[in-house]
């Protein structure tokens, strides 16, 4: 049964100024009933598109314009607890220009600006990504490296705990695109406040960029050795790391998770974790082809090769995914590969899409799981 | 079942054992200390806070100063300067400690994952109260197996490092018993289980309590038993396996410790509960809330307050007299 929905009320018979103004008055917009979401737009135009990323769903959705008003909307089903990032097309004189949506107040960031975004019912954005008074702030530092394997500087942020100590002996973390997860993900507060809550141990996080990812990510010898036989043995040399796989992690996301997988897969028994967050992990089953075009190539080529001779490159791998982007295919695909390896897998599917806050909503469950806090241990 | 470590400070048991819930908020340490009639100077041991050990001003403002701390912490640091042979050795140990711990986890998860599949299964009633039995006994095995290696590692430990007989631990050992000697109560909080564990070991605080009332809570509480069992049925990566993490100084045996059960037990989820208790049974798992008390003395068990004990049909009740004289502690 469907349930009727506020915006049927100004449906009903002619809508006026004042009913559209009634109707309007003291909601938030988007308005979330239940698991269907009514967006709306206000203004003149020939046309208003809801323009999102979910995959497998027609992307551009139009919104009818209620007769005699300004007003337009559309009802779309989100199902509970999703995220999804939108914006509006607004078509005017045979163009159009895409706008985020001004009555909603929820934003997205990412570098290539920001979206709007509907919160489903129940979902809440974690409290552990905020701003936790309590939780002691850790600290960042820049770095710089001249890599020899690369041919060039490359920068980034070390991270150490608050109650960080020289006498103590720390697990790694190397994060790929370091500054966009600290910047659009939270990452050290997120760090802050895990730490604080004893969901993960005190561990020293390398936050590392590569000014040019498309091609040093998906299989690049050159970035595998910098980051294997360059930035980590020069961090151990510096910082009190502990010296064991299994007290390092490689994370990343779309590209970047790509670049930690086969990075561990050229440096096997080196990189003990892996955190891959909607990894571009694409291949074909047929030729070698694929819909995604040439920067994907090399992606597909080794995946490929290693979906026909799959060996266990780490002990566990963390693997999480939206549901609304395309990639959930290939990466619910890999999942059982790597589980038959050996490594221990656990792959977390989320109501969201290829995002940065998609990839800071599951950060406590990847992190937690690989590199579980004291939480097990203290009781006070 | 008695921890095994080096004594040299002589045997002999205490005068009470007292088990008490988180003294954090709401601490009912001073009412228990002076309802074992204990009137005389309390040795604290906040060891389990690691290096806030002596952030303990609330704890001696509760005590009216009538306390000394330990400092059991801070000790085990100056011995592992004094003595960087055993410091490099005791590193190793938990090394090896920890892989041995997830090792016996991966085990753990899947005889565990193993239990849920069987008991999802339509069978006939019988079958599976026999195949759910099965269950139960494999992960038994596994946390006994578990137990016995971690002891063997101990043993080989103190065999070959002699910790007891170490100049550094020695001194620290004549300086400790000299101050409990003063005292009538010990007074062991909370913290990290596993570094309280091993400092109480190192020092030999069992044998120090001879004669002494001993108050524990939380982490202390949970160091006092046979085998301590790690728990929390919702930690952040997912549902929780409680793991046995090592034997504890056995000063009270035959019971499971489980502080804080408000944050860390689901006691709403029948087959958790029962799957608890049916694990670790006979022993008993005696759930301690905030405000609860459970103590023994020469002259008997005392009233338990806000105990609750694990039942193998799934649910809870408070401590019943017969569980809690079930219970065994180490007294003269």
């Amino acid at each position: 049964m469907t349930h009727r929905l506020a915006i049927h009320d100004l449906l009903d018979g002619r809508a006026t100024p004042d009913r559209v103004h009634a109707f309007l008055e003291g909601k938030s917009f988007p308005l979330v009933e239940g698991p269907r979401v009514t967006v709306v737009w206000r203004g003149e135009a020939d046309g208003v598109n809801l323009r999102h990323w979910i995959y497998g769903l027609e992307s551009s959705n139009a919104l009818s314009r209620i007769p005699g008003t300004d007003l337009w909307y559309i009802v779309v089903e989100i199902p509970p607890c999703s995220r999804v990032e939108y914006k509006l097309e607004i078509h005017r004189g045979g163009t159009g220009h895409w706008i985020e949506d001004p009555w909603n107040p929820y934003r997205a960031r990412d570098p290539f600006g920001a979206n709007s975004v509907i919160q489903g019912e129940g979902y809440e954005i974690p409290a552990w990504t905020r701003l936790d008074p309590e939780a002691r702030p850790g600290t960042l530092e820049p770095f710089r490296f001249e890599s020899k394997a690369l041919g060039g500087p490359r920068s980034g942020h070390i991270y150490l705990p608050a109650r960080f100590r020289r006498s103590r002996l720390y697990p790694l973390l190397v994060v790929h695109d370091g500054s966009d997860y600290l910047k659009y993900a939270a990452m050290k507060t997120v760090l802050d406040n895990l730490i604080h809550r004893l969901e993960v141990p005190d561990m020293i996080v390398c936050f590392t960029d590569s000014p040019d990812r498309l091609r040093e990510y998906p299989n690049h010898e050159g970035h595998a050795k910098f980051v294997s036989e360059e930035l980590m043995p020069d961090l151990t040399r510096r910082l009190p790391l502990l010296d064991n796989a299994q007290a390092r992690c490689l994370m990343g996301a779309s590209f970047g998770a790509v670049a930690a997988f086969t990075i561990a897969h050229r440096y096997p028994g080196v990189w003990g974790r892996l955190l891959l967050q909607s990894g571009s992990f694409a291949f074909t089953d047929i030729g070698t082809r694929n819909r995604r075009g040439p920067l994907f190539d090399p992606i597909v080529e080794f995946v490929n090769q290693y979906r026909e001779a799959p060996i266990a490159v780490a002990e566990r791998v963390f693997m999480s995914c939206g549901v609304y982007e395309s990639l959930i295919y290939e990466n619910r695909s890999l999942a059982p590969i790597l589980d038959a390896t050996g490594m221990q897998v656990r792959f977390v599917e989320a109501r969201d899409g290829h995002n940065w806050e998609n990839w800071r909503d599951r950060l406590r469950e990847g992190m937690s799981w690989l590199f579980p806090g004291p939480i097990m241990f203290i009781y006070e | 079942m008695k921890r095994r470590t080096e004594s040299v400070t002589g045997g002999g048991a205490p005068r009470a054992v007292v088990l008490l819930g988180a003294q954090r908020f709401d601490p009912t340490l001073r009412d228990a200390i002076s309802d074992f009639g204990v009137k005389g100077k309390i040795a604290t041991i906040t060891a389990g806070w690691q290096e806030r050990e002596t952030d303990d001003a609330d704890l001696v403002e509760h005590l009216e100063g009538r306390c000394v701390n330990l400092r059991l912490h801070a000790r085990a640091e100056e011995v592992f300067k004094a003595d960087p042979e055993l410091h490099e050795a005791h590193r190793t140990r938990q090394a090896l400690l920890r892989q041995r711990q997830d090792f016996y986890r991966i085990r753990l998860e899947h005889a565990l994952d193993t239990e849920l599949v069987i008991s999802q299964r339509a069978a006939p009633e019988a079958m599976l109260e026999e195949e759910e039995r099965a269950s139960v006994d494999a992960i038994r095995e596994l946390d006994q197996r578990h137990l016995e290696r971690c002891e063997r590692d101990r043993r080989q430990f103190d065999d070959t490092i002699r910790p007891a007989r170490r100049a550094a631990v020695v001194r620290q050992r004549a300086e400790l018993a000299a101050i409990v000697s003063e005292c009538e109560g010990i007074a062991i909080a909370g913290g990290h289980v596993a570094s309280l564990l091993n400092r109480l070991a190192l020092f030999d605080i069992g044998a120090l309590a001879a004669n002494k009332v001993v108050f524990a809570w939380c982490a202390g509480a949970m160091a006092l038993a046979e085998r301590v069992v790690l728990f929390h049925d919702s930690p952040p990566q997912g549902p929780g396996a409680a793991e046995v993490l090592d034997r504890g100084l056995g000063l009270v045996t035959n019971a499971v410790v489980l502080p804080q059960p408000e944050f860390r037990l689901r006691l709403d989820d029948r087959a958790r509960v029962a799957l608890m208790a049916r694990r670790f049974a006979p022993a008993h798992c005696i759930a301690l809330p905030a405000r609860a008390r459970v103590g023994w003395s020469r002259g008997g068990p005392s009233a338990p307050y806000g105990v609750l004990e694990l039942r193998d049909d799934g649910t809870y009740q408070t401590l019943q007299s017969h569980s809690q004289a079930a219970i065994k502690v180490r007294l003269p």
